[in-house]
């Protein structure tokens, strides 16, 4: 009895190892075959490049309508839902009530004393109270959110844009509780219901994902400018934070600029000349 | 062993088949929101947890509770503690489950949870608190499953388990540090952002932990022949004492630190919490309702006639268990989170079918709970007869 | 008594476990035979042969997307130097620029084997979700 079943158990072991060893096998032909021409995976000639991706917005020339078209552009570019826009009701026959508290946005209005709390104080300058400013994901040096998501699908890419993969984020909303400036939007519901025009050049999302500004980074692969400076006439400006001799790093040399929540060190990489 | 939950009186079916029932019910809400979305739950942009990951906090403190048991019995060889100890050990046990069941309904993406294994991140608190609950409940199981079988045979249980129930101590405090982690690390968020987060949810959870295993040694001697034994009772009282005394104090050290200093961030979510904010005020009958029951709990758990009231205990163990839940689960979920970090007040409460989900989580728990407690009783009377 | 009840226990397993046989006992469904558009026509060749697309479309999609959103990649140069966009949905030179219509292709083979990739809830040609 004990020695058939220590045969038994060589034979399984054998078994066991050669199944283990196929894979092994399998890589090691694989590489040999490398010398043949393969396929490449590659960027496309005229993408736009940066060291370390950065905006100025300029707060000075900002007015609602400017910022009512950039937000509509970003709207449109990245297919983000509307919820005040009535779905098609043959289309989605059973639709959950909208919360409109469970919106979804990228770049969006918010008033000074908003976009900058640290900064209300009771004699707030007249020109500023109330005054409308754009804010978006700050694509910060340091981004809390990159810490702490657990699967890596957000994360920060060499140029210094925050990147969020929808593939692979679980929707634990940690990183939510995370980004000090609220810049991320969960899909509680499926967005499409809501989303009026297409554009064909973006996915839409899922349920159940987290998602914010990614910088244009599909519109930059192609050589554009992110959607929200054509639409902004000249109110944002992106470049290259690194580059002294770029664009924004001239406005930022020659114009008095703050940043939001400078104090918590996440180094956020949006400027807003005052 | 297994074998001693399929017999029982007509009252356990009962019992077993509302749980039952109950994990139906849920299930039913729970198939609707993973069709839906999470927008059938009351959380919003602002607000983006709620009612499931504030009740995985609370349940997280009961399962670390049970190591105020253990500790004793494992480290001094106090005698009183050796009936209940594997009581402690069930109890969290049926915690963890309902901890991870949590998490997972709480998930946008629940098929993707494996990612989380797939793609490590050492940087994310969220990948560290997974790995410490499921140590912490493999660790009990193993060690739970051995003592109480070694109970039945009448014989010490195995050597290879020793080291296990000491490295269960620190996991059990390591559980609940990692998930005060989870807060206490995120910058902006005031009113988590606070060094004495971990202590304080420890605190905490050594009130929760040993109040819900005093209930529920009351419940075991009424249904059962089993008596866990009054003296050990009476230890485990003080230990909620203290427990709750120091849990309290490190909430006033909070409340100075922010008022005294008067910075306004830090000001504002005890505003929200304790007095509202422009009329946003859901959580002000809550939290008054907490503070009055924690004063209360301690007051009768100091003065010892009141203490050792066989009567009163159990009564003061509900008051203790309603203080400390409304404090570490809502109160720390909505004083986070309100005001937002663009300060504007979006208020959360549940939906009815967030409760629902919930109830269904809590019943599975319960389930498991009766199982093991069945096994436990059954095991010890009949050692005992 | 208990060995009645264990064979009819048993009986029911066995026709519960052999369901898909007695489902499908009626006949087989003739294989699909998937609409090659005027474009992917003309082209001739897609970015593997014929048959290691069919059987490996998922894992090179896989690679794709990792290789987009994570590396920032967008082009993909096959060994036999034809560039294609490494999108599904995107642009005339992704899958779907050149397999217009999905119903007239993917959803052929994905229909008759009884799989619901889940890519389509974001990635799909306008003309899907306009309809």
């Amino acid at each position: 009895m004990k020695k058939s079943r220590r045969n038994f158990l060589k034979a399984a072991g054998v078994t066991a190892l050669s199944i283990g060893a196929a894979p092994a096998i399998k890589a090691v032909s694989a590489a040999e075959s490398h010398t043949a021409p393969h396929a490449v995976e590659m960027k496309r000639k005229d993408a736009l490049k940066a060291k370390r991706w950065g905006m100025v917005i300029d707060a000075r020339k900002l007015n609602d309508e400017i910022a009512d078209k950039v937000v509509k552009a970003c709207r449109y570019a990245h297919n983000i839902p509307d919820f005040h826009h009535e779905p098609d009701k043959k289309k989605y026959p059973d639709l959950k009530p909208v919360k409109f508290n469970q919106e979804i946005k990228w770049i969006w209005e918010e008033e000074f004393e908003h976009a900058f709390p640290d900064k209300e104080t009771d004699f707030l300058a007249e020109k500023f109270r109330g005054l409308s400013f754009l804010v978006t994901c700050n694509h910060c040096k340091h981004p809390p959110c990159v810490q702490a998501c657990p699967t890596q699908a957000t994360f920060k890419r060499p140029d210094g844009i925050v990147m969020m993969d929808y593939h692979r984020c679980i929707g634990c909303r940690f990183c939510m509780a995370a980004c000090p400036f609220g810049s991320r939007s969960f899909n509680f519901r499926d967005p499409r219901p809501f989303i009026e025009k297409f554009n064909p050049d973006y996915p839409t999302r899922t349920r159940g994902v987290v998602e914010k500004c990614d910088f244009c980074a599909e519109r930059l692969a192609k050589g554009e400018l992110p959607a929200c400076v054509e639409a902004s006439e000249g109110v944002i400006t992106v470049g290259d934070l690194e580059n002294p001799d770029s664009e924004i790093r001239k406005l930022i040399d020659s114009n008095f600029t703050i940043k939001r929540k400078q104090e918590l060190g996440t180094d956020p990489s949006v400027y807003y000349i005052m | 062993m297994l074998e001693i939950a399929l017999k029982g009186s007509k009252k356990y079916w009962v019992w077993v088949i509302i749980l039952l029932a109950a994990m139906a019910v849920g299930a039913g809400a729970y198939i609707d929101q993973f069709t839906h979305g999470l927008t059938i739950t009351g959380m919003s942009r602002d607000v983006s947890w709620g009612f499931y990951i504030a009740n995985f906090t609370y349940l997280v403190g009961v399962a670390a509770g049970g190591v105020m048991v253990a500790i004793p019995c494992y480290l001094h060889d106090y005698k009183k503690f050796h009936r209940i100890t594997v009581l402690g050990e069930f109890l969290a046990i049926a915690a963890l489950v309902m901890c991870l069941l949590f998490i997972v309904v709480d998930l946008g993406q629940p098929i993707r949870l494996f990612n989380v294994l797939l793609h490590p991140t050492p940087h994310s608190m969220l990948f560290w608190d997974m790995c410490v609950l499921n140590g912490y409940l493999f660790l009990n199981i193993i060690i739970g499953w051995n003592v109480l079988e070694s109970e039945r045979n009448q014989v010490p249980h195995p050597k290879w388990v020793t080291p296990l129930i000491y490295i269960s101590i620190p996991f059990a405090i390591g559980i609940h540090t990692v998930t005060a982690y989870l807060y206490c690390g995120l910058p902006g968020r005031e009113y988590w952002l606070s060094a004495i987060l971990a202590p304080r949810f420890l605190a905490s959870a050594f009130a929760a932990g040993p109040a819900c295993l005093i209930l529920l040694c009351y419940i075991v001697k009424k249904v059962s022949k089993f008596d866990p034994g009054w003296e050990a009772m009476q230890t485990l009282t003080k230990i909620i004492c203290y427990a709750l005394t120091t849990n309290v104090f490190f909430f006033l050290c909070e409340v100075f630190k922010a008022y005294y200093s008067n910075i306004p961030g830090d000001k504002s979510h005890f505003n929200y919490l304790f007095f509202g904010i422009n009329g946003h005020n859901g959580m002000v009958p809550w939290m008054w309702t907490s503070i009055i029951c924690m004063f209360i709990g301690i007051f009768l758990l100091i003065v010892p006639a009141l203490r050792n009231n066989k009567t009163l205990l159990p009564f003061t163990c509900i008051i203790v268990i309603i203080g400390t839940w409304i404090d570490k689960s809502l109160g720390m979920i909505s004083g986070g989170f309100v005001p937002s970090l663009l300060d504007h007040v979006t208020e959360y409460s549940p939906t009815g079918e967030e409760l629902v989900v919930t109830l269904g989580v809590y019943a599975t728990g319960l389930l498991v709970l009766t199982i093991l407690y069945k096994l436990a009783t059954t095991v010890k009377e009949e050692v005992r007869g | 008594m208990s060995k009645n009840a264990i064979l009819t226990g048993l009986v029911i397993f066995i026709l519960a476990v052999l369901l898909p046989f007695w489902v499908n006992l009626g006949g087989t469904a003739a294989a699909p035979k998937p609409e090659i558009s005027a474009r992917a026509k003309a082209a001739g060749r897609c970015i593997l042969d014929k048959y290691d697309m069919r059987a490996d479309h998922m894992q090179l999609l896989g690679k794709w997307r990792n290789s987009v959103v994570r590396h920032s990649n967008r082009l993909y140069k096959t060994a036999d130097g034809k560039v294609f966009t490494m999108s599904l949905s995107t642009g005339k030179n992704s899958c779907l620029g050149c397999h217009e219509g999905k119903e007239k292709f993917c959803d052929k083979c994905h229909n008759y084997a009884n799989v619901a990739p889940y890519c389509w809830e974001c990635h799909t040609t306008p003309k899907e979700i306009n309809q």
